[in-house]
């Protein structure tokens, strides 16, 4: 067999298991993490308290206006000099959970109020708390407009986990990284790794269309 | 009807203001129980704000709603929106634009208020909720979306999700204003049927024909105050004040 060929197959369950054990983990948990963050500040910017919306804002403002790889090194390289010495996977959560909150929470706010104002009023008017209108009228309404640029925020976390490597994180970047350092084999190994890359954000596209299509169910045809 | 002495409703000195725009200028006016009142004016004559203030969807600047037995909220600048909750108890709404929630179902609209904020027994309420249904003829809808519904059909589960707060006093925004002209008569037959069943109402209404068959008191209003207001049959059939007179003929004899 063509040596190429066989170091294809060769490197195939490494990195797999590099996706497996690290990259999506890494990317559902900080998904996860980072939707409650998101949530928070956007119900924290449209909230008529200048103060709590204003710490929204620069919240907002710095994760959106640098860089992921930087955010990842402040907290991976910079905290010792504080005195807090952060393990990789720690930090790697951390900095992709901030750095979703950050982008998602501009998504869920224009959801949120892409929900007519009288949903609002009809809440009020049966005697419903504000709280309550969200939770059980305005978010199940905000979640079906979403849920696309969410899905898109979820596709680009799971390749921007690739950066953890730079903190030492084996994933399946980092996997293949170590395989090409015995093989010199750049081209073939970082292909076939973003060629799982790819099939990994097909499926979740997949995904997507399929919750969409379950949340369009009470949408006129 | 024959109204009691005290009031179910209360207002009076309504005062409120969007900006520099004074949009009511000293409100008063009562509602008896089983009496139906419909307020009739032009457009921005402070009519719909008037209503909202009757349920605490809008803080009014200075007056007061009361209702028989309590609460009475008296209205002040900068009062807290949650001071006029209360008055949610005794009233329900119908929109104009229905504002049915679209994730749910008919049935889920009409109960959820019931079930989640009343707590009233789920079982008891759903079997009002289908009653109630099919009083308006919609029982066939009750797993239906509100969006695969036409809009006289929206309005009516509108209506259904109001009666089902039971409250003592309903009111209604225009409930006709946003419908196809062919759907209106099903939803004003509704609400007739309500009120001669002795439903006490407040009703916003450019309806004027309706408005006399229906309304035991009529209240014009223009420009943030009430201009003229006595018993339908007056205001409507013979309007003392010039500014009724010229609204009244505009709208009942257009051409």
């Amino acid at each position: 067999m063509d040596p190429k060929w066989q170091l294809f197959l060769d490197s195939l369950g490494p990195l797999a298991l590099g996706a497996i054990t690290a990259t999506i983990p890494l990317a559902l948990i900080s998904m996860a993490l980072g939707l409650v963050i998101a949530l928070l500040m956007a119900l924290m910017r449209i909230s008529k308290n200048r103060v709590v919306s204003s710490i929204a804002r620069i919240y907002i403002s710095i994760i959106r206006g640098t860089p992921l790889l930087v955010q990842l090194f402040v907290i991976f390289y910079g905290m010792p000099s504080v005195g807090l010495v952060i393990d990789p996977w720690p930090s790697a959560i951390i900095a992709f959970s901030l750095n979703i909150g950050g982008y998602a929470a501009e998504i869920i706010r224009a959801a949120i109020l892409s929900v007519p104002q009288g949903q609002w009023e009809a809440g009020y008017t049966l005697g419903m708390s504000r709280t309550r209108t969200l939770y059980r009228l305005i978010l199940p309404q905000a979640t079906r407009v979403a849920v696309p640029p969410l899905s898109n925020s979820f596709i680009s976390l799971v390749k921007d986990t690739s950066l953890a490597s730079t903190i030492l994180v084996t994933e399946m970047f980092r996997k293949a990284q170590e395989i090409t350092a015995s093989t010199y084999e750049f081209l073939l190994l970082y292909c076939e790794a973003a060629a799982i890359y790819w099939v990994i954000c097909l499926v979740l596209s997949a995904l997507q269309n399929s919750v969409e299509g379950r949340l369009e169910k009470y949408v006129a045809k | 009807m024959s109204p009691s002495n005290s009031p179910l409703l209360a207002v009076s000195g309504l005062h409120k203001a969007f900006g520099a725009n004074q949009v009511l200028k000293g409100i008063d006016f009562t509602v008896h129980s089983g009496e139906v009142l419909a307020l009739i004016g032009p457009s921005g004559s402070g009519k719909t704000t008037a209503l909202r203030c009757l349920n605490g969807l809008e803080i009014a600047d200075a007056g007061s709603v009361g209702f028989a037995g309590g609460p009475e909220v008296s209205f002040s600048p900068g009062m807290k929106p949650k001071s006029a909750q209360i008055l949610r108890n005794r009233s329900a709404m119908v929109f104009q634009g229905h504002h049915l929630f679209p994730h749910l179902t008919v049935l889920q609209n009409v109960s959820i208020g019931p079930i989640e904020v009343q707590k009233r027994p789920k079982d008891q309420v759903l079997a009002e909720a289908k009653k109630l249904l099919a009083r308006v003829g919609l029982e066939a809808k009750a797993d239906a979306y509100p969006n695969s519904l036409s809009g006289g059909q929206q309005q009516r589960v509108g209506i259904v999700r109001a009666l089902m707060q039971q409250p003592d006093l309903l009111l209604f925004d225009e409930p006709t204003s946003a419908l196809d002209p062919e759907l209106v008569g099903e939803v004003l037959t509704v609400i007739k049927e309500l009120a001669q069943e002795g439903w006490s109402m407040v009703l916003v209404t450019h309806e004027l024909a309706f408005a006399r068959d229906v309304a035991d008191t009529v209240v014009f209003m223009d420009g943030g105050v009430v201009v003229e207001s006595g018993p339908a049959a007056q205001v409507l059939g013979a309007p003392a004040n010039p500014r009724t007179r010229s609204f009244v003929q505009r709208l009942l004899h257009p051409f």
